[in-house]
């Protein structure tokens, strides 16, 4: 089986270098790992998927600690990968001094904008996205009150909240959006205890549907809503499957997608430098549906979300974001 | 502010106080013998994983909270190893204990779940589960008192009640028992102690093992009690903010309630209101949240009252020179 395998991989690779005698891409999984169940999975995931589906070979690394970046990036482009993806906001400023030195490799850097040119820079619409939740979170509501629990407090996770209440608003104009942060420092990514307390707190003014954007503090929101019997919405990876029939939806934000996308298109020739933008018309965002909630989900609600879908896509809704002018016009 | 707002954020305190608590005592125990111990967090962080870790394969919360136990006594055993029979620096081995906590947990996390450090969340069995106290839901009806009994005192896990108890079992084992006078004694004069004939070495090591015991306690509590599985660092802070309320109670058990008590209000209040309005002025959560330490900066300055620790505090004991 395995060996196998291997054979078909070897003349799937060789029939690959053959035809476009093209370099391995390359993907550095950043701290937190390939199992995190959010963010580096779901890159993870996206090469996973382009090598089932073209049968070419990729070299990831994965780095340990925050003094590897500059050179585990530098490494991986004198092996000759190409393109070579970074992930996450911080690596921003390493990669702004590695890039220039390989003008031939091409790089993308997920979630931050580097201006190099042979970067690209993706960046993801999660203020749309949240706003199709917040939609779907005041419709799910009988109370009239929805909420949102925040991990530390900076603007990206600021434009979550706020894409959030622009949503609520929209479907419903009297509804009341209660926002919590848990807290300052990076300490606040891995709460749970205090994102529990606060969920409890949120449900006890009346909130019963509650939006987590917070890392791993978001664990225990999604776990104290499910206890306290309301419902809760996921972020960035697909979490509906954490407690089926609680998990009102969750908020994704397809970095597997940017990854498949990114193999792919260097694989056909040029990788596109510059910013690229990945919204709702591109399905960089959106809300998940599947077994574990397809009931929680009403026809209505859905043909309401598609509609603002569409108009955010056709430009007739705008959806503000808060990293613009560090402010929320809602909030 | 109505009752039933002013009842669920006390029910808030008793929770987010409870940690804190078993913490505390676990520092007054330490503390009082002689041994300081700023390895509080370490130990809880231990018994919040190998808890979570042994509660998740397993299936059952109390194996969960022997292990958790069992873990934050081998961390109490280090700190006793390290700083009474080798004499070391108490602080650098409570230091390097919160580091190897803080990074073995992660690394025994992954190799075992491969969930990047986490631990796969608790179902019913694995968690400990609310108790509902007598007649609490018949008494519920009744006004002022009945959500007082049926919301506040009732509906928490059973460590709760326990880390309750533990405050005059506590002030018992001190200052009435013949043990407590000596493990007093040992934190205040070693030297008198040992020349009644009774071990230092032996009397400290009690104290340490008692503090792993109750940090233990308050790891399960964090992870099988108020969370429902492991994540990295969890504890957030709660063994340096015991450690703060310790020096606010000056070193005595029913002090170490209320202050305990106090923080866990204060956290409440930060938690449910972003920012509160006090007399017309604004005043932001982070404020709420960094109280804490200002109170005990201000006990320190000596403004409220002199905390004195214990005198052969941070003192390795050495029988002859």
């Amino acid at each position: 089986m395995t060996l196998m395998q291997k054979l078909l991989g070897a003349t799937t690779a060789l029939a690959l270098s053959a035809g476009a005698a093209l370099a391995e891409p390359g993907l550095i999984i950043d701290l937190g790992g390939k199992f995190d169940k959010s963010f580096n999975e779901s890159a993870y995931n996206g090469a996973q998927r382009w090598v089932k589906d073209t049968g070419g070979d990729y070299i990831e690394t994965e780095l340990s600690s925050e003094a590897q970046r500059e050179q585990t990036m530098r490494r991986m482009a004198e092996r000759g990968a190409n393109p070579i993806i970074v992930l996450g906001f911080a690596n921003a400023s390493t990669l702004e001094k590695v890039a220039p030195d390989y003008p031939d490799t091409k790089f993308a850097i997920v979630d931050m904008v580097v201006d190099q040119p042979n970067v690209q820079s993706i960046v993801f619409a999660e203020h749309e996205g949240s706003y199709l939740v917040g939609m779907l979170a005041a419709m799910a509501s009988k109370t009239g009150t929805v909420s949102f629990v925040g991990g530390m407090d900076v603007p990206l996770i600021r434009k979550f909240a706020c894409g959030y209440a622009q949503g609520a608003k929209a479907a419903n104009p009297d509804i009341t959006v209660i926002q919590n942060m848990t807290g300052t420092t990076p300490a606040a990514w891995n709460d749970p205890v205090k994102g529990a307390e606060l969920t409890k707190a949120q449900i006890s003014q009346g909130s019963d549907v509650v939006f987590a954007a917070a890392g791993g503090t978001g664990v225990g929101v999604l776990q104290a809503a499910a206890d306290e019997g309301v419902y809760s919405i996921g972020v960035d990876s697909n979490q509906n499957y954490m407690h089926p029939g609680s998990v009102l939806t969750s908020m994704t934000k397809r970095v597997d997608n940017a990854v498949y996308t990114v193999f792919n298109t260097a694989a056909d020739g040029e990788l596109p430098t510059g910013i690229n933008a990945l919204g709702l018309e591109n399905n960089g965002v959106g809300y998940a549906v599947d077994e574990n909630n397809k009931d929680l989900i009403t026809p209505e609600m859905t043909a309401a979300v598609e509609e603002a879908k569409e108009k955010i896509i056709a430009g007739e809704i705008e959806v503000h974001d808060y990293t613009t002018d560090d402010s929320c016009p809602v909030m | 502010m109505e009752l039933i707002t002013i009842i669920q954020i006390l029910d808030s305190t008793v929770r987010l106080a409870t940690p804190l608590l078993l913490a505390c005592l676990a520092g007054l125990f330490s503390e009082r013998a002689g041994i300081f111990d700023i390895g509080l967090e370490a130990k809880m962080l231990a018994a919040a994983f190998f808890s979570a870790a042994v509660a998740a394969m397993t299936g059952s919360v109390w194996l969960g909270l022997m292990a958790g136990i069992a873990a934050s006594l081998v961390f109490a055993l280090i700190h006793g190893i390290a700083s009474i029979t080798f004499r070391g620096d108490q602080l650098i081995s409570g230091v390097a204990l919160n580091f190897l906590a803080s990074g073995m947990t992660v690394l025994i996390a992954r190799d075992w779940f491969n969930e990047g450090g986490r631990t796969p969340a608790l179902i019913d069995g694995g968690r400990f589960q609310e108790i509902t106290l007598p007649f609490a839901n018949a008494l519920a009806d009744v006004p002022v008192l009945g959500p007082i009994y049926s919301e506040l005192l009732s509906g928490h896990t059973v460590l709760v009640y326990v880390a309750f108890l533990a405050v005059p079992a506590t002030w018992y084992i001190l200052f009435r028992t013949r043990f407590g006078l000596r493990l007093r004694a040992v934190g205040e004069n070693p030297g008198a102690v040992d020349t009644a004939g009774i071990s230092v070495v032996r009397l400290r090591y009690s104290a340490v093992l008692i503090a792993g015991l109750l940090c233990g306690l308050a790891g399960a509590y964090l992870a099988t009690g108020l969370a429902a599985g492991f994540v990295k660092d969890m504890t957030a802070g709660r063994g340096y903010i015991a450690l703060a309320a310790l020096i606010f109670a000056k070193w005595r058990p029913w002090y170490a309630m209320g202050a305990c008590l106090l923080f866990g209000l204060l956290d409440a209040i930060g938690n449910r209101y972003q920012s509160l309005e006090l007399l017309g002025l604004p005043i932001p959560t982070q404020f709420m949240q960094a109280l804490p330490y200002i109170l005990t900066v201000v006990i320190l300055a000596g403004f409220v009252g002199k905390a004195i620790p214990p005198r052969a505090g941070g003192q390795a004991y050495v029988k002859e020179r």
